[in-house]
């Protein structure tokens, strides 16, 4: 049985954060939940560590000892070295010392982080402290693993090594879920959820999302339709629903068009 | 420029601790200054006793006020009355000329009483107790005691809790497999137990360094320091569930400590206090606490006279530690990040 949410609505007062959003994070499969500010991503990946209770809906999760989570504060303790922090997140979880050691040796080679162990938190860079982050929610091998945009000012190239290690993690069969706001890690991951001012406005394999999407985008120096347009470089996209652009190029669809033309949807109307 | 200003009151209007400060502090200053800031005490708490007690109270100074009459004590009942704290100055009649004894560790009453009674010459022989040259450091270490207590209790236990809660480590705690109680007790026992240390080693230093004599029993000192410890880290608790950052926590525990350090009788003698302010005083731990440090220290007072301070102590430490765990507590609890009361459903899956 998965973990995710399902018809998960979340109020706070007056506030609708989640609206009636399913996310299924099946075991050994990235799913990524993408957004911009605002949209509900932490909302989503603290209700499925517990934090967060719904107002309407399921959440269904593994027993805490079989979660991992990273908040988006990556979670660690600065005035701590790397090793200290995996060994009391080790302890926390009841690693015996054998264990905590052989996990924390394994952790730190994946990551790179060997020749930093005796560093404190607080002196690591922005990407180091992320996959510091990211191996402590790891270190106790959970089944589930929640991460709340863990890539969120991290630098390209540490980028490219958390995903490998989000790959690897994926691969021994855990379930990954993350936020993210970058649209090009939403079509890394297997499964994308895009999450709009707290409603999901798409989800799928993203491929299968671009390719099911109707209609066809355009270039376009002079935009027809304001409302279904937007700045793309030094011109517009325009999209067209029924695929019948008066002028213009037709361009490949990716998901970021995607996402923005079902969030012009819902902002004019289902019919615009 | 303009612009400036507008933003910072902007600013200023929104930061409720900075305004309390700017709006509450100095009508504090001005109150405590105005009303409690009084060395003088007007009225000296007095005992007397021996057979021409009834004919003596008759004749003591209106300054005295006597508040016990015993034809059948003797010197020795007199000294425990003072030990006790039921009076400041006992006269000790039978004999000639009349015996006084003074409690010092009473500085201001004591202050006042000796040179009342230096006046009238030979009429009487003044003996002052607990601190008989009258050392302001013999008084103060023992209040200064709590002070270290109740900085530790309250500044650096809400630091640490809130240090947790802006880096974001308090939601990764709250998701770990652990009683939101072992979290708390994990945090606070290292507070307590380095509070406890700075106690010892403040006591220590106070006794090497002032001569400030300890002439009490140390487990009756030790049980008014634990209790009083669990008030203030019980604040320190409230501070950090009330505060998102370390400079709230800084703000508001200032707010915790300045009336203490004012009003708990450490500087001024809480007979010179009005009781339009003086009912603070009763409010605050180290009110009571003072009065057991400064008993045990100086007066060696015994457990049953020192019951009412420790009571309220034990009192305020259920309270206040209880009340602010709870609340603490609260943070860490699952599924409390909604505000929606509706239950939580939530499922467990197998692993």
């Amino acid at each position: 049985m998965s973990a995710g949410v399902s018809n998960l609505t979340v109020r706070f007062g007056d506030t609708i954060a989640l609206d009636d959003v399913t996310v299924d994070v099946p075991p050994g499969r990235i799913s990524a939940v993408v957004g911009g500010d605002g949209a509900g991503k932490t909302t989503l990946m603290r209700a499925l560590v517990g934090r967060v209770a719904p107002s309407h809906g399921h959440i269904s999760s593994p027993p805490e000892q079989e979660i991992g989570y990273q908040p988006a504060t990556s979670g660690t303790w600065p005035d701590l070295t790397v090793d200290e922090n995996l060994a009391f997140v080790g302890g926390m979880y009841g690693l015996s010392t054998a264990a905590l050691h052989r996990r924390r040796d394994e952790l730190l080679d994946r990551s790179g982080l060997t020749a930093a162990r005796d560093r404190l938190a607080s002196r690591l860079s922005g990407g180091m402290r992320t996959k510091l982050g990211f191996c402590m929610a790891l270190m106790h091998n959970p089944s589930l693993l929640v991460l709340d945009e863990p890539s969120t000012g991290v630098d390209p190239v540490s980028r490219v090594e958390l995903w490998r290690l989000l790959a690897e993690s994926a691969a021994s069969g855990t379930a990954v879920v993350l936020a993210t706001t970058y649209m090009d890690e939403g079509e890394r991951a297997a499964y994308v959820t895009v999450l709009d001012r707290g409603r999901a406005l798409l989800a799928g394999p993203p491929a299968q999302v671009v390719a099911s999407f109707p209609g066809t985008v355009v270039t376009t120096p002079r935009p027809v339709r304001q409302e279904m347009s937007w700045r793309h470089a030094d011109g517009y996209r325009e999209w067209w629903p029924d695929g019948t652009a008066p002028g213009g190029r037709t361009v490949d669809l990716d998901l970021e068009d995607v996402a923005i033309v079902a969030a012009l949807q819902t902002e004019n109307g289902a019919n615009a | 420029m303009r612009a400036m200003v507008s933003k910072e009151f902007r600013e200023l209007r929104r930061d409720r601790r900075t305004v309390a400060m700017i709006v509450f502090l100095p009508i504090l200053l001005l109150v405590v200054f105005g009303y409690a800031a009084n060395f003088s005490v007007d009225s000296i708490s007095t005992a007397v006793v021996g057979p021409q007690a009834d004919q003596v109270q008759t004749q003591v100074p209106e300054q005295f006020e006597v508040v016990q009459v015993d034809p059948d004590a003797d010197a020795d009942d007199a000294q425990d009355l003072l030990v006790r704290d039921e009076a400041d100055v006992a006269l000790v009649t039978g004999t000639t000329p009349v015996t006084v004894y003074v409690d010092g560790s009473a500085l201001f009453s004591a202050q006042a009483a000796v040179s009342a009674f230096n006046r009238l010459g030979d009429q009487v022989q003044v003996e002052v107790l607990f601190n008989p040259d009258l050392q302001t450091s013999w008084v103060m270490v023992p209040a200064i005691i709590g002070l270290i207590l109740a900085f530790i209790g309250t500044v650096v236990t809400s630091i640490g809790l809130v240090k947790e809660r802006e880096r974001g480590t308090l939601e990764q705690l709250a998701v770990m497999p652990i009683r939101p109680s072992t979290v708390i007790l994990g945090k606070i026992t290292p507070y307590f137990v380095l509070a406890s240390l700075d106690m010892a080693i403040v006591t220590l230093l106070g006794i090497w360094l002032f001569d400030v004599p300890f002439n009490g029993n140390p487990l009756v000192f030790a049980l008014g320091a634990g209790l009083f410890l669990f008030v203030v880290l019980g604040l320190g608790v409230f501070i950090s569930t009330v505060s998102t950052t370390v400079g709230q926590a800084i703000q508001t525990a200032f707010f915790f400590l300045l009336p203490q350090i004012l009003l708990s009788g450490m500087i001024f003698p809480l007979e010179a206090i009005p009781w339009g302010v003086r009912w603070i005083s009763y409010l605050l731990p180290l009110t009571y606490f003072t009065e057991i440090s400064q008993g045990v220290m100086l007066r060696g007072a015994p457990l049953d006279s020192l019951w009412l301070p420790v009571l309220v102590l034990a009192l305020m430490a259920v309270l206040v530690f209880t009340g602010s765990v709870l609340r603490f507590r609260r943070s860490l609890a699952p599924g409390t990040g909604a505000r929606s009361g509706r239950r939580h459903a939530r499922e467990k899956v197998p692993a």
